[in-house]
């Protein structure tokens, strides 16, 4: 500030030094903005590398496999075959799993936070969820290899085994042994890791309900649940699914806490105890171990499947929730 | 049964369900960090930050890792964030209603969710099969792309904050426009900036994806930051994982470290921004 003073008042005192001053402000902004306008392009120049170089590093493995890759399911490095199949399968599998738990869960924890928990509580509770959020995804994985997934092989495999052993399809859904480590334990450890994510975004939509029309209902005698069911949810509903997809985007791409618990098993099992694999466990794990060309490339190319995966789950979660952005800017 | 005693009996249910899956959350919450700390602390001693990470078998410290996760860290918040800071200022002051800035913020947001992974296969690329070798080099700038995104956003949204009739005096004194974005907005909105900036080191101090294959991992002591470097998600990585006790004790005091650190900054960075928000 003092410095823009003084320049002011040497301008003042001749139209010389005036016409300096002005000359070295108009450059200081042309400088200013170019150098800001630049940096935004940065942004978008990343993205591109990114696109781009993964295109460039999958060709090797795509020219070479061909369409076998996508629909593959042997992964030998030593004969140079690779399908991502398995991958791809596990992807969606642990984050289909994911989706389900914390979707039900993040709304429940949403509704309790906005209608039924005292004022002075919220914040604190809704910090502590919050910070689920902040947790690295690494520790997940100790937490999830050393005392969630024993726990599950002590106490909830086996119950989930025997109550589904005669019951067709489930039967083979939950066909064990339980080893503890598998499929569904990385579904249920993303689903905790995705849950503050779409718990906040439910609840900060939530909150944009305008409080007449909750009133209303209210006041023609509706329950809470009805009132939550009937306006909030239909309300909010585009929202809370861009939030879902939010939500999916980061399950599909997580990588550390998975790959210490899915067991890391390039096959395709129907049974979700049973290990198995994603894309993004696949490049954690092979990666610096990858020999040959073809190995390395067909990593990047698995990278690149998930990165097209997660870009169109991502796009579709902000045009979702920029529509609700625009009805509360209204 | 009436309707009304059903209606009362599902609404019981439901808010019933609701209570059980905020405790189920805190749960979750608590359980994590209880182990942590349960697992953690029995291991935390002075050698943690005094000696070197070990060889299989015996005893030792984090120091390098600590040092190598501090240093990455630090230059990776360092290139990322003026970047960020004047990305954020373009969207927010100059084209704050123009098509770039849509197409920036879509393509951030992007950036800002996508699998870190992916982002440590794109330095990979360009920084580590065009050199040749793995490098602390490389794991900066997987780093600072991880960063970027964060203070891009935080910056926007809090500049956007900033009222116009501050920036509108300011150029009525007869100021340009880059000295009433850097004096004006800039000092109004500095606690929001400042959140965005811890938000960014919180997020990439656990990072371990990224890390895995552009600084790779280091056992000694090495400041060399064009040769691999050990950081401490790396290590707690691939010491929980071993069979052995030891590096499986510090694996757990590593976490319990990195966790608490990255809990303070994200705490410190919600006190900061509430703050904001109240006044």
């Amino acid at each position: 500030m003092t410095e823009v003073m003084t320049h002011n008042s040497i301008a003042a005192s001749s139209s010389q030094t005036r016409h300096h001053a002005l000359k070295s402000f108009r450059f200081g902004d042309v400088l200013f903005k170019n150098l800001t306008l630049s940096s935004a392009i940065i942004v978008l120049v990343i993205l591109g590398g990114v696109i781009l170089s993964l295109i460039k590093g999958s060709i090797p493995a795509l020219t070479a496999l061909g369409p076998e890759f996508f629909i593959s399911q042997s992964w030998n490095p030593v004969s140079d075959k690779f399908g991502a199949l398995p991958a791809i399968y596990g992807t969606l599998v642990t984050s289909f799993i994911a989706v389900l738990i914390a979707v039900p869960v993040g709304l429940g924890i949403a509704i309790f936070l906005t209608e039924l928990c005292p004022m002075w509580a919220r914040r604190p509770i809704g910090i502590a969820i919050e910070l689920l959020a902040g947790i690295p995804s690494i520790i997940y994985g100790i937490w999830g290899l050393f005392v969630f997934a024993p726990f599950l092989q002590s106490h909830v495999q086996p119950f989930l085994i025997s109550i589904f052993s005669s019951i067709p399809f489930l039967r083979d859904v939950f066909a064990g042994p339980g080893y503890g480590i598998g499929t569904l334990t990385a579904g249920l450890i993303l689903s905790i890791m995705i849950l503050p994510f779409i718990t906040s975004i439910s609840r900060d939509v939530f909150l944009t309900v305008p409080t007449v029309l909750k009133e209303a209902a209210f006041g023609i005698g509706c329950t809470t649940w009805e009132v939550v069911r009937k306006i909030v949810i239909p309300y909010t509903r585009v929202a809370i699914v861009g939030g879902v997809m939010l939500g999916l985007g980061r399950a599909l791409g997580e990588t550390m806490a998975v790959t210490f618990v899915i067991g890391n098993a390039h096959k395709i099992s129907t049974s979700i105890l049973a290990p198995g694999t994603t894309i993004s466990a696949t490049i954690a794990n092979e990666f610096t171990e990858a020999v040959g060309s073809i190995y390395t490339s067909s990593l990047i190319a698995l990278g690149l499947i998930l990165f097209t995966i997660t870009f169109f789950v991502l796009a579709i979660a902000r045009f979702l929730l920029m529509r609700i952005e625009q009805k509360g800017a209204r | 049964m009436s309707s009304y005693a059903i209606r009362k009996s599902r609404n019981f249910i439901a808010m019933s369900l609701c209570y059980g899956a905020a405790l189920l959350g805190l749960t979750a919450l608590t359980f994590i960090l209880a182990v942590l700390v349960y697992k953690g602390l029995s291991g935390l001693n002075l050698a943690v930050f005094t000696e070197m990470t070990p060889p299989p078998g015996s005893s030792g410290g984090l120091l390098n890792a600590i040092f190598g996760s501090v240093v990455m860290t630090v230059c990776g918040v360092l290139i990322g964030t003026p970047i960020g800071l004047l990305a954020g200022t373009y969207m927010a002051e100059y084209g704050r209603y123009s098509a770039l800035t849509k197409i920036i913020r879509f393509v951030n947001d992007i950036l800002l969710s996508a699998p870190s992974i992916v982002v440590g296969l794109f330095v990979y690329e360009i920084l580590v099969s065009t050199v040749g070798h793995f490098s602390a080099w490389a794991g900066i700038v997987s780093l600072s792309i991880l960063v970027l995104p964060v203070v891009v956003r935080t910056t926007e949204d809090m500049l956007l904050l900033v009222p116009n009739g501050l920036r509108e005096a300011a150029a009525a004194l007869g100021l340009p426009q880059s000295i009433v974005i850097r004096k004006i907005a800039y000092r109004a909105a500095r606690s929001g900036l400042m959140t965005g900036v811890l938000l960014a080191i919180a997020r990439v101090s656990g990072e371990t994806a990224p890390l895995l294959f552009t600084a790779l991992n280091n056992q000694f002591w090495s400041t060399n930051i064009n040769a691999p470097m050990s950081s401490l998600p790396v290590v707690i990585y691939q010491f929980a994982l071993s069979p052995y006790k030891d590096w499986q004790q510090l694996a757990w005091t590593g976490a319990l470290l990195i966790t608490f650190t990255v809990l303070f900054l994200s705490v410190i960075a919600r006190m900061l921004s509430s703050s904001k928000v109240q006044k």
